[in-house]
């Protein structure tokens, strides 16, 4: 059962499609009906993928692996893990939803526009897929390039201030990454991430960390994410903290975590006391926040918060949670964006005094809203609450005060969100909501459904993914072992 | 008396008295071909040329496995050499493309005038591509020093070819003056290191130098600071690269793209040469001098380069900086290092010619200076020239989309290997501070619509109309974009070929 050419297939059949897009002068809805075929392509493959996946088998899977520059030891190595399965898969079910919310909006310049949505969903993969340090940093750097233009071109009216501080924040951490991987490779004569060594580097680990922080983001490198959340469309900004956020909680898992563990337990209490601190400022921000996307856009930057506690707890518990709620809020925050986009298309704005009472002769946007914003406060028996009770319980056998900041952040959590539900849905009718902001359409309700019906399956079988995301009894111990 | 003429192996001398051959044919157009057919008999000519060129360097490259020096010991036939040559006449391949659509004069409104100096133009070209071929192989400072001012010579008088213009006048004469003071510093350098060893060739002042234990010795260690002063005024490194905005700025957009391509090319090849296999025993001088220098330039460059608006001189300044980065290669001074070198120019002569090809592309469609102002909506104008440009400038700056990116990451392994990660990381700053005047192009050309632009020469707006059709230009921008996307995807074949280059120095 080799179906390893799987793992190619779904980094490059998105960077081929983007390619004939640019080079065919297509119509505009042969454009985005192209793009959308090939984003539910590439569901389909990696459907496909995750059957073909032995959750009973340890190591690296569907791997190819071919020579790229040798004479570093660089090469194009490819392959998944149980929980970069997951991400994967997280990735090309929310770029096919964000495709088809760009289509359903009828975006300028169609064939500019899905041609980048194609090839970020082609780099997003090749990120969460890539075994080599270098190909892992190119795909990293790729994912960057399709979003400044996105934003850039097609964003709101203060995109330039946005684009520039993104991409300067973002490349900032990279760049010393890159300087860090030229250190850590030539040392071990490898690049490659399944047969390099571990390193007690200290310089290094931070070098490393400081990307995936700015990415995910944590306190205090979130300085790019309000602007870049609100002035990006809504459907980038879905993208943006519902995948790419994730590349930066991937990275500390694969590369900080399993490759650096003694500087991993030196740094614990620093990064889990920044990753507290995310959460709950985060959370307090979000609650502060006067509009739509400025909760959503605060509430992932304490959820990232929240998943790196679960992350650097270290235990068998905490990694599982982190994973299973690296999905969930994933779908959440793309959910939650696509609406916001909604409501602002209806109303011209997402600020909260001008909103109000759209639950009335909407129930489809209401019923949808109430039900992504329910499974995001972490009620008993959702898919959030199994990831934050899991990550919450691992970090509890760390030290038992950072389960007390966490439950304390999950209160926050059910503020936040309930006086969304309210500003948005209730209270008297808000003055830009008129009878001609209708409810959801039904090309609306084909994109956000299916992600609200991942959110329910999820929450009916939280374990599908957090038991099937580390081989083994002990994730911490498979983790340990350079995932063996 | 007789006198006894050395043996000539004229097959190893053979691209480059191909391109003089052809550079004479070219300019025996001027007065023997009417005028009617003369820009397409002298640009046939150079094309011509350029081919032959290639194929002959091409077939001494496998020929030349093992290096050696020819022309009794005047010239190295060897792959390094070879690896050279192919680039600059690749480069000298693509320039003339662009220039046959549109050579000097072309501001000029009087349509007769408009073909005069077309064959001297391409004779030119084939000159200095001539010695920029020979100045890769020099072997010994006098011909390092002739080559020098042969190829040198050409590129003044083509600064100054548009010479109803005073841009291009000016900066004609302004590489003049700083080429001939760079010229002169490295003459006097040569003879010093001449005087402290008696030596001219390169392998022989290595081997008098480490035999009479001259490595401290004063007139050597200074006529080292003098050759690499000299040397890095041609290959535009801060603090000698004065002259390089304005020049890069005011001579014709064809010959810009030609000069930051090819003479780089050249210049560091030369250099690196020049180094190992003269001074082998300095390396602790020349290697921090060229660190040094590498790092002011990264600095200058970049820091430049920001507040910039003509896209010329931004691009003048990234030249700079990126002379810098490959400047981390060459003072690794090993074989690493070397590889580094010789592959990071691959992608950057492409990307650097590129660019400035698209500069001169919308240059003569405005017909004024392209600024970052008068570039907006470029990108949804011209969609093919505008997605070159992004992948050329996001590959200056090190983003995974050209051979750039693996270019600078191999000048960092290079400088790492070396025990320089002070450099790695000054590299790194450097990179992070270009990206926001390559970013600022990208802006320009798409985040802006057409309807931003406000140019009126002559009171017609230029926007909105269809652009000219320049075929050629086009194909020549084609081949730099394939050149600098596909060395991405191709490292290992490239790297192999460098190597096999590189090992051809005594490293």
């Amino acid at each position: 059962m080799n179906a390893s050419y799987l793992t190619s297939i779904l980094i490059w059949l998105p960077v081929a499609g983007a390619i004939v897009i640019w080079l065919l002068p297509l119509s505009r809805y042969a454009t985005g009906s192209l793009a959308l075929l090939i984003s539910f392509a590439e569901v389909g493959f990696w459907i496909k993928q995750a059957a073909h996946f032995d959750f009973s088998q340890p190591g690296l899977q569907m791997s190819e692996r071919a020579n790229w520059f040798g004479d570093l030891g660089v090469s194009y190595h490819v392959g998944v893990y149980g929980f970069s399965l997951w991400l994967v898969g997280l990735t090309v079910v929310g770029m096919a939803a964000c495709t088809g919310y760009g289509f359903w909006v009828g975006r300028e310049r169609p064939r500019a526009y899905f041609g980048l949505m194609l090839l970020l969903t082609g780099a997003t993969v090749g990120v969460f897929e890539s075994q080599d340090l270098l190909l892992f940093y190119a795909f990293f750097e790729a994912m960057l390039i399709p979003l400044y233009i996105l934003i850039g071109v097609w964003g709101g009216a203060r995109r330039m201030e946005a684009t520039i501080k993104f991409v300067i924040y973002t490349m900032a951490g990279s760049l010393l990454m890159l300087a860090a991987i030229v250190a850590y490779g030539l040392k071990a004569g490898t690049f490659d991430l399944v047969d390099g060594p571990a390193s007690a580097s200290r310089w290094l680990f931070l070098g490393f960390m400081l990307a995936f922080v700015i990415k995910a983001p944590l306190f205090p490198f979130h300085g790019w994410l309000p602007d870049a959340y609100r002035e990006a469309p809504p459907e980038i900004a879905a993208v943006l903290s519902g995948v790419i956020a994730k590349v930066g909680l991937y990275g500390m898992l694969r590369i900080a975590i399993t490759k650096f563990p003694d500087p991993t337990s030196f740094y614990r209490t620093t990064v889990l006391a920044l990753a507290a601190a995310a959460l709950v400022y985060g959370s307090l921000l979000a609650f502060r926040s006067p509009d739509f996307r400025g909760v959503v856009a605060y509430s992932s930057l304490a959820q990232s918060g929240l998943i790196t506690l679960g992350l650097f707890a270290g235990t068998d518990l905490g990694f599982d949670g982190a994973v299973l709620q690296m999905v969930a809020h994933g779908l959440i925050s793309i959910s939650l964006f696509l609406v916001a986009g909604a409501v602002e298309r209806r109303t011209t704005t997402g600020e909260f005094r001008l909103l109000g009472g759209m639950a009335r002769g909407r129930p489809a946007l209401a019923t949808l809203l109430m039900i992504v914003g329910v499974i995001s406060l972490a009620v008993p028996g959702s898919a959030s609450f199994a990831g934050e009770f899991l990550i919450l319980a691992g970090v509890f056998q760390r030290a038992w005060w950072w389960a007390v900041i966490g439950a304390a952040a999950i209160v926050l959590a059910a503020m936040y969100m309930l006086r969304l539900i309210s500003a948005v849905l209730h209270e008297a009718r808000g003055s830009t909501v008129t009878d001609a902001a209708l409810d959801l359409r039904p090309g609306e309700l084909a994109l956000v459904v299916p992600l609200v019906a991942g959110l329910l399956f999820l929450s009916a079988w939280p374990a599908g993914i957090s038991n099937h995301s580390f081989f083994g009894p002990s994730p911490s111990a498979t983790v340990k072992s350079g995932f063996k | 008396m007789t006198l006894n003429t050395p043996y000539i192996d004229w097959f190893g001398l053979s691209p480059v008295l191909t391109l003089i051959g052809t550079s004479f044919a070219a300019l025996l157009c001027a007065v023997l071909v009417p005028r009617a057919v003369r820009r397409l008999a002298s640009a046939g000519i150079a094309v011509a040329g350029f081919t032959a060129g290639i194929v002959l360097a091409v077939w001494l490259y496998v020929d030349s496995a093992n290096g050696h020096t020819i022309a009794a010991g005047a010239y190295y036939r060897d792959r390094w050499t070879s690896l050279g040559q192919i680039i600059i006449f690749g480069v000298g391949l693509a320039t003339t493309l662009l220039a046959v659509e549109h050579v000097p004069g072309w501001r000029d409104a009087d349509a007769a005038r408009r073909d005069d100096h077309v064959a001297e133009f391409f004779a030119l070209l084939l000159a200095s591509a001539a010695g920029m071929a020979f100045f890769v192989g020099a072997a010994n400072l006098i011909t390092l020093f002739l080559s020098l001012e042969w190829f040198s010579i050409a590129l003044y008088v083509m600064c100054a070819i548009d010479y109803d213009l005073q841009g291009s006048l000016e900066a004609g004469l302004k590489y003049l003056v700083v080429g001939s003071f760079g010229a002169a510093t490295l003459l006097f350098g040569s003879a010093l290191v001449y005087g402290a060893t008696g030596k001219v060739s390169f392998d022989g002042i290595a081997s008098t130098i480490s035999s009479q234990g001259l490595t401290g010795d004063t007139f050597v260690v200074v006529g080292i600071a003098l050759m690499v002063a000299g040397l890095g005024f041609k290959m535009s490194a801060a603090p000698f690269h004065m002259w390089t905005p304005d020049v890069y700025e005011g001579a014709p957009t064809t010959v810009t793209a030609w000069m930051s391509s090819a003479t780089k090319v050249a210049a560091l090849l030369l250099t690196f040469r020049v180094m190992t296999t003269a001074f082998p025993d300095n390396q602790h001088l020349w290697g921090w001098a060229f660190a040094i220098i590498a790092t002011i330039s990264l600095a200058i460059g970049n820091y430049a380069a920001l507040v910039q608006k003509n896209v010329k001189r931004i691009l003048a300044y990234s030249a700079i900086a990126q002379a810098g980065f490959m400047l981390i290669g060459l003072s690794t001074g090993s074989a690493l290092g070397g590889r580094a070198l010789m592959y990071y120019l691959i992608p950057y002569a492409a990307s650097a010619f590129g660019s400035f090809a698209i500069v001169a592309a919308r240059e003569r469609e405005l017909g004024v200076p392209v600024t970052l102002d008068n570039l907006a909506g470029f990108g949804w104008e011209r969609p093919f020239l505008g997605v070159a440009m992004w992948f050329f400038v996001f590959g200056f700056a090190g983003l995974p989309l050209t051979g750039g990116f693996v270019g600078k990451f191999y000048v960092f392994a290079a400088a790492y290997d070396h025990g320089w990660a002070w450099l790695v990381i000054v590299g790194v700053l450097a990179t992070l501070v270009s990206l926001y005047y390559y970013l600022g192009i990208v802006r320009a050309m798409y985040m802006r619509g057409p309807e931003e632009l406000q140019l009126r020469p002559g009171g017609v707006a230029v926007s909105g109309g269809a652009p000219a059709k320049e075929t050629l230009l086009h194909v020549a921008v084609g081949a730099a974009f394939v050149v600098s996307v596909g060395s991405l995807f191709a490292v290992q074949p490239l790297i192999d070929l460098a190597q096999h280059a590189a090992s051809a120095l005594p490293l």
